[in-house]
């Protein structure tokens, strides 16, 4: 049972990161149909961003957080300018290839700059170990900082979409684009936002994941990356609520697997869910199967 | 207030209009007539900056406006109601008509003008928290209506605002559209509804094959032997 509960406490640490990662994916899906293929990589260079600022500048846990946040929203924004909006008016398929080629542009790139080796992120936090319920297991700060931090940026997310001029226009545009420009909305600076609020996601969960488990190296963006599209996929690609159900429900489910004994097999059992979901249900579970209201 | 000189415009490899000139004047209710394909909706969706053209003037204002986007249109005045309503399904009334008044910042007259709006049409005040997508044929085009009138325009392009629905509505649709130009908005209507669009209009274009065929004082055209063979039924 103790086991049981601390590989539960894990796994919401997990679903944590791919909760923040598969909102990125989904929004920026919903509103350009393209999966990002370099969203696992705005990641990855947000947890160097993260290591940078902490290990040679001595930041603290939150300023370096928020840089970061800022720094790969710049990237993605970028990112978006230079390689996809050239792109919008050409096959999906080109996009896609588009997206994996940026992808291995920013995986080899940064190996340039950094070299392959792994870094171990400081430890920034306080070493403090909370048991539950009496029991053994225990939840550590970590734990507690990246549910904290994953709760309130999709609480500030929520706020965004629904409450605010930017929000509406990004849903306005994610549901039609045509009408949204007839509306006066700038299609561009809505997908620029669209960018910069899902890479700034992809940033955290960079920095979270790399004061978690202390190591990062330039690939470590690539298989994060795809159980993040997965989680996505699972929910429902461009629903939002979706994106965190697949998020979490994908990490409690690995954490589990890992429990009990199949740690080789978790990435199987991931991709074996896909294929379930989208055998099952290809618009993911919160997707609602549109049908075209003539 | 618009006018077009020797538009042509291309669509996915198709010319689909060919040299057309027209002319709206301030105040007027103007409608474009032809049968599917013809070329009407290519020309709404040009004078709102959705399509390119190849060649020509649209003169709004005496300012070409060929080449300004779409989104920047909106603010010089003219609202395109899209064919087909093309409200935001999924995003309740309220949103719908918040999304509208998008290009404006007078944040107290958008609360009047939405006031307006559920005047001139309380079902969608009655609806207002639902979302678009449950409303009925007739309530979507009120809806898309009384959207496209947030950005206060002194121009409204109507695209088959008929489409689709039963006679009664289309009686009431029509209605509200003297209405609208009776408050002093000009409105270029498109339809294949020939006999609705005849009756409400001042002047009329028919336009077939992407050329415009015939034009004048819609009356003149409701009883010309013309347009009653090809578009009004006998």
């Amino acid at each position: 049972m103790e086991h049981f509960i601390q590989q539960i406490v894990n796994g919401i640490s997990l679903g944590s990161i791919y909760a923040l990662m598969a909102l990125g994916y989904t929004m920026v899906y919903g509103i350009i149909k393209l999966i990002n293929f370099a969203h696992g990589e705005i990641y990855m260079v947000g947890a160097y961003i993260g290591y940078a600022l902490t290990t040679f500048f001595n930041f603290g846990f939150f300023p370096a957080l928020i840089l970061s946040m800022i720094l790969t929203s710049l990237l993605g924004v970028v990112i978006e300018k230079v390689a996809y909006k050239p792109m919008r008016n050409s096959t999906r398929i080109a996009a896609l290839i588009t997206a994996i080629a940026v992808s291995m542009f920013l995986q080899y790139g940064m190996m340039y700059f950094v070299t392959p080796q792994t870094r171990s992120y400081p430890n920034i936090l306080p070493d403090i170990q909370v048991s539950l319920f009496g029991t053994n297991a225990v939840v550590d700060i970590r734990n507690i900082y990246i549910l904290t931090v994953t709760i309130v940026l999709m609480l500030l997310l929520q706020y965004v979409i629904h409450k605010t001029k930017t929000g509406k226009a990004m849903r306005a545009v994610a549901l039609d684009g045509d009408a949204s420009q007839l509306m006066g909305i700038d299609m561009n600076k809505t997908i620029s936002y669209t960018f910069a609020i899902g890479s700034a996601l992809a940033g955290a969960a960079g920095v979270l994941v790399g004061i978690y488990y202390n190591t990062i190296n330039p690939l470590m963006g690539a298989v994060p990356g795809l159980k993040a599209f997965i989680a996505a996929v699972i929910g429902g690609i461009g629903v939002i609520p979706g994106a965190v159900f697949g998020g979490f429900f994908l990490g409690v489910t690995e954490t589990v697997v890992s429990a009990l004994g199949g740690s080789l097999y978790k990435d199987a059992v991931a991709f074996a869910i896909l294929i379930l979901v989208l055998l099952i249900k290809p618009n993911g579970i919160f997707g609602s199967n549109q049908r075209e209201k003539v | 207030m618009l006018e077009i000189k020797n538009l042509n415009v291309f669509y996915g490899g198709i010319h689909a209009l060919k040299d057309i000139s027209l002319k709206v004047n301030s105040g007027e209710i103007v409608t474009l007539i032809g049968s599917n394909g013809s070329g009407k909706t290519t020309t709404l969706r040009t004078i709102s900056g959705l399509e390119k053209a190849k060649s020509g003037e649209i003169l709004y204002e005496n300012q070409n406006i060929v080449g300004i986007q779409a989104s920047d249109i909106v603010k010089m005045g003219i609202s395109h109601v899209p064919e087909g309503r093309r409200i935001f399904g999924t995003m309740s009334v309220l949103e719908n008509l918040e999304i509208g008044a998008y290009a404006r910042t007078d944040k107290e007259n958008i609360k009047k003008d939405i006031k307006k709006v559920f005047e001139l049409f309380p079902i969608l005040y009655e609806r207002r928290s639902q979302n678009a997508i449950n409303l009925s044929g007739g309530e979507q085009q009120m809806l898309a209506i009384g959207r496209a009138l947030l950005s206060r325009p002194k121009l409204l392009l109507l695209d088959e605002p008929s489409m689709g629905l039963a006679p009664m509505i289309v009686k009431e649709i029509f209605e509200i559209i003297k209405n609208i130009n009776n408050s002093g908005t000009t409105i270029m209507l498109v339809e294949q509804n020939a006999k609705m669009a005849l009756l409400n209009a001042d002047r009329a274009y028919i336009i077939k094959n992407g050329r415009i065929e015939l034009e004048g004082k819609a009356n003149d055209l409701l009883n010309n032997e013309l347009v009653k063979k090809a578009y009004l039924g006998g």
